[in-house]
């Protein structure tokens, strides 16, 4: 540094100092975090792998105590599955429908303001009050727990967050395009079909992937609606087993068998999360 | 020396360009044009004749109105609605501003090509098709003749014509703005509005662009508004002077980038604005 007075030097070398000491900090609190992620991860993983059969696909929940290795999950999956399909497809095309009134139609309207307000309360609702919501709308005046009541809750959960998404993704696409439509004679509902919701086609199905990931793990909205089943039931009516209540139940007993199953349950979901987050991850670089 | 030598451009001009060749066919007519964005006022009372198949220029600073103008023609204003007109344009003596046809069909006869290029997020061909398919209910070999003609139109079809069914967004800028003008002239308008079609281009596209400026005047009115007074100069016959929402002087373009009649319009050309 002779090239340099020596203030200037020893103002560098305090510049270069600050510099190495805010990336090591930063380095370090990234590593912190990576590092409980990665123990938990390797945790479910390598636990939960051990805990992987064939017969984890094709046996239902077996008694408590019985022998380790026997029985499986099947009826949860399919719960699970089941509940998660209806609750997108009723959550996404509402929440989809939502957004673009909010980003396409009013978007300074009071209507507006209020529902956007309303949605980023529901967005960071916790889980539970929705669970109990359901709970005193169906599952009390039915007096069942049910299939229904646990898809209708994860529904509510589903449409804030796609509500979210769409809105911010179709506000993204340049004013330009949506001009440039308008001035060919382009009536809005086509503009918005054709030229909008298709250039944030990508961002929009992210969304709904994330929702979809997010409904995949919650516990707290079925532990009031759709309970638990032991029993292998391919229809919504009545209490119906699930992954994540299932896992709570088993993970919390004493019994080693049920314990080796949350395990898998645990497994299973983190697999199906991950490939949902992947896959919107593919669908938005793609873009 | 010969006082004439040193002045051989304007010994080229007619002896009195101001009442040199009669005005064409008037293809639009704006009277009395006011225009507010909420309150503040961004045109003031602008008169003004658009002659038909001839391009028309408009020119000034920043902030002048002249975008402003070009986007009253096609009501494209009618999008944000602390925005309004006053006044009256005539396309072929019917007001755009009070007419009671769908706007709809007013941008189909007005098309319109913005500063940046905005393909849609669909092939090459729907790309150009798209428009077309808002009015007109053609065979598919119909519509492939369609699209071949507006693209060739455009000096397009030739870069294309092996890819149609790829993304509009997969070509070059300069493409991108072709198929882009390609869209407009396909739903065959009468006039076309070009808001800085080439600020966004480099200079081998703009030239592109620019011929093809040229060779679409045989069949179209065209308006340009363009920062570049260059680029008024070679494409424009006639040519428009705003300043801060007036309309200074309009005129030939020759006349006005060699004898301007106002002070106001010469200092802008000759670059000593401000």
């Amino acid at each position: 540094m002779s090239f340099l007075p020596d203030a200037r030097a020893a103002r560098f070398a305090r510049r270069k100092f600050i510099n190495r000491a805010a990336i090591a900090a930063s380095l370090a609190a990234m590593l912190f975090g990576v590092f409980w992620l990665a123990w938990i991860l390797w945790e479910t993983l390598s636990i939960g792998l051990a805990s992987m059969s064939a017969a984890m696909f094709t046996e239902n929940m077996p008694p408590p105590n019985e022998p380790v290795g026997t029985g499986g999950l099947a009826n949860a999956m399919m719960g699970s599955l089941l509940m998660v399909a209806l609750a997108t497809f009723v959550g996404a095309p509402v929440g989809i429908l939502s957004g673009v009134y909010l980003a396409e139609y009013d978007p300074r309207g009071r209507l507006s303001v209020t529902v956007r307000f309303v949605n980023d309360l529901l967005l960071s609702a916790p889980s539970i009050i929705v669970g109990l919501f359901v709970y005193a709308l169906l599952v009390v005046r039915f007096r069942e727990f049910s299939g229904w009541a646990g898809a209708l809750a994860l529904a509510l959960i589903v449409i804030p967050i796609v509500v979210r998404t769409t809105e911010n993704m179709l506000s993204l696409v340049p004013v330009e395009l949506r001009e440039a439509a308008y001035a060919l004679g382009t009536p809005k509902w086509k503009v918005i079909a054709r030229i909008t919701l298709r250039s944030a086609r990508a961002g929009v199905l992210t969304g709904v992937l994330l929702a979809v990931a997010r409904i995949a793990g919650e516990t707290a909205p079925l532990l009031f609606t759709a309970l638990n089943n032991q029993f292998w039931k391919a229809s919504l009516s009545g209490p119906l087993a699930n992954l994540p209540v299932t896992i709570l139940q088993f993970a919390m007993s004493p019994y080693e068998n049920w314990r080796q199953l949350a395990w898998g349950g645990v497994f299973l979901i983190t697999l199906a999360v991950l490939g949902l987050n992947v896959l919107a991850r593919l669908l938005s670089r793609k873009k | 020396m010969d006082a004439a030598m040193n002045l051989p451009i304007l010994a080229a001009l007619p002896p009195n360009a101001s009442g040199a060749a009669p005005f064409p066919p008037v293809k639009m007519s704006v009277r009395d044009l006011d225009f507010f964005y909420g309150e503040f006022q961004a045109l003031k009372k602008i008169n003004l004749d658009i002659p038909e198949r001839r391009v028309t220029a408009f020119i000034g600073p920043s902030g002048c109105g002249k975008s402003t103008l070009l986007r009253t023609f096609n009501r494209m204003f009618e999008l944000y609605p602390e925005q309004r007109a006053e006044g009256s344009i005539l396309l072929d003596g019917e007001d755009l501003l009070t007419a009671k046809q769908d706007v709809a069909l007013i941008r189909a006869r007005i098309g319109m090509v913005f500063q940046k290029p905005t393909p849609f997020p669909m092939s090459i061909f729907d790309n150009v098709a798209f428009g077309v398919r808002l009015f007109e209910s053609l065979s598919t070999i119909e519509m492939e003749e369609r699209v071949e003609w507006a693209l060739s139109k455009a000096a397009l079809w030739d870069e294309v014509k092996d890819k149609l069914s790829q993304g509009g967004a997969s070509l070059s800028g300069g493409q991108q703005q072709r198929l882009c003008i390609a869209r407009g002239i396909a739903i065959r308008p009468e006039l076309l509005l070009l808001d800085e079609p080439c600020s966004a281009l480099d200079p081998i596209s703009t030239a592109r662009i620019e011929e093809l400026i040229a060779e679409l005047k045989k069949d179209y009115t065209l308006i340009i508004v363009t920062h570049n007074m260059q680029q008024a100069a070679r494409v424009s016959d006639y040519t428009a002077y705003m300043y801060l929402g007036e309309l200074i002087e309009f005129g030939e373009t020759e006349q006005m980038f060699l004898k301007p009649a106002r002070r106001e319009t010469e200092d802008y050309i000759t670059g000593r604005f401000g």
